[in-house]
């Protein structure tokens, strides 16, 4: 519950955001997230809101952690890569495209 | 999302062996010349951990330098009073919904999975927003028992304030992370000579937040990442203000985390949770530690609509383990979990005695699970 997870916004509609996260689409809420948020934009995504608008420049910077972590797929007994799964899994409604693509 | 190019450049940025080797020198070259040992720092959050055992950073450490995990396991400091409110309610027939990490946390009773296994209902749940949604769904009443610091507490206030369907009330045990470092910094037999801030509860307070602390208790505080890089970095630097005696808060993570924080997460926050006093598990009682619903959220309150039964708990005979364990003082920084004689014996992931071995943020699952001594487990990308 201390670990963020980034995604990049696709799509903003109101107080819900269609964030990419890896390949998967999710809802996440922006009620909120201290700045406006734009389609390219990365959002701090924390138990399904958006906690920090990321611009796109330093958003790359943050993704890196965590591109590693969900690229071996199956180890139970990683923690970390479990909560950034569990964290992708709290963001609203949305669905698996192609978890394998890389980032 | 990135080209290859720029993947490269990611991988430059933040695994640059060089970078990497240049850090682990510089720390151990400044934690040298501090000429005692140990020096013993303290991180506040479970993913800190995490990326120190899963990167194998205590393999690069000094040996001189403690880095020792807190209170930074919210699920690990919720108390067991707070724990028995939710398995009474959900023995009381109740449905209680939570985060996964909660299930197997023992209270004075049994756990939430305990009350399941006896037929009552208890979901899992990732967000707040799908405790709601479970709510909207049917007519029973829902109590979301809530956990986490201030990260998962903004949730929790968004949805009160977007206004949940009248089935739907709040258990919150929310905690506050400020003040109990406070709390750690007081504490007699303290080691602890500066602190590293998790960057993400940080992102909601601000680092501004502990400007008042580090003039308290003349302790440095440094805001990281989580990046072994992050890490690194931020021990680094301080390392270097305990050296230079210049305690003051620094922010090594300002691509997430600014003076002033989230000023409307804070307002949320604020405007649905007042600050009161209460025990943190194995710590101590934390003055403004614990997050409870303002008056004006009362009919939203679990704890004011429901007569929780604790009474009914008190037929069950308390578990004899878990007064051998010891969570509180790893917790404290006084000791780690391989001074536990139930560590990886009694008391494993499946099998937890105390609530250090549920989450997957305690320290001593996080220990376990990375090869029970994560000092002595691979050191990979940032090993120079
Ligand atoms: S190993 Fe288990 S019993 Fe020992 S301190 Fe950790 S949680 Fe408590």
């Amino acid at each position: 519950m201390c670990l963020g997870v980034p995604g990049k916004v696709l799509e903003v509609d109101g107080l819900v955001a269609s964030v990419d996260f890896w390949g998967v689409r999710k809802q996440v809420r922006l009620d909120v997230v201290d700045a406006p948020v734009a389609p390219g934009d990365y959002v701090l995504n924390h138990v399904g809101f958006a906690i920090r608008r990321i611009p796109a420049e330093e958003g790359l910077a943050t993704l890196k952690l965590y591109h590693d972590l969900l690229r071996k797929q199956g180890e139970e007994d990683d923690l970390m890569a479990a909560d950034v799964r569990a964290e992708i899994e709290a963001a609203g409604p949305g669905w698996w495209r192609d978890c394998d693509k890389p980032l | 999302m990135t080209s290859p190019s720029e993947r490269d450049a990611l991988q430059l940025k933040f695994r640059d062996p060089e970078r990497g080797k240049a850090l682990v020198e510089k720390l151990a070259h400044l934690t040298e010349s501090l000429g005692r040992s140990p020096v013993a720092v303290m991180h506040v959050c479970g993913s800190h951990e995490q990326a120190i055992a899963r990167f194998g950073l205590r393999h690069v450490f000094p040996k001189a330098l403690d880095v020792i995990m807190g209170p930074g396991c919210p699920v690990c400091i919720t108390d067991v009073p707070e724990v028995d409110e939710g398995v009474a309610l959900a023995q009381q027939g109740v449905r209680v919904a939570t985060y996964g990490d909660m299930l197997k946390v023992p209270g004075s009773a049994g756990s939430l999975a305990d009350a399941r296994a006896g037929g009552a209902k208890v979901d899992i749940v990732y967000s707040v927003s799908q405790a709601v949604e479970l709510a909207q769904k049917t007519n029973e009443e829902i109590v979301f028992f809530a956990t986490g610091f201030e990260t998962t507490a903004v949730a929790t206030a968004a949805e009160i304030l977007r206004g949940p369907p009248p089935n739907f009330s709040v258990l919150s045990a929310h905690k506050y992370i400020p003040p109990v470092m406070e709390i750690v910094a007081e504490m007699p037999d303290t080691r602890v000579e500066g602190f590293l801030a998790a960057g993400h509860a940080a992102t909601i307070t601000g680092w501004g937040v502990f400007e008042a602390f580090v003039e308290r208790h003349h302790l440095p505080v440094v805001v990281a990442g989580f990046e072994p890089l992050d890490v690194l970095a931020g021990l680094v630097r301080l390392v270097e203000l305990i050296h230079d005696k210049t305690p003051k808060v620094d922010n090594m993570y300002p691509r997430c985390v600014s003076r002033e924080g989230n000023v409307v997460a804070q307002q949320q926050l604020w405007q649905v949770f007042r600050p009161l006093g209460g025990r943190w598990r194995g710590i101590a009682h934390v003055p403004n530690g614990n997050l409870r619903l303002r008056d004006e959220w009362a009919h939203l309150d679990a704890r004011r609509r429901f007569h929780i039964d604790l009474a009914r708990l008190w037929t069950f005979a308390p578990p004899t383990l878990v007064q051998h364990c010891i969570c509180g003082d790893i917790m404290a920084g006084l000791k780690s979990p391989t001074d536990c004689s139930l560590f990886g014996k009694e008391c494993l992931p499946d099998t937890p005695v105390g609530a250090c071995m549920v989450s997957s943020e305690g320290t001593c699952k996080i220990w376990h699970q990375y090869g029970g001594h994560p000092e002595l487990t691979r050191a990979v990308e940032v090993n120079p």
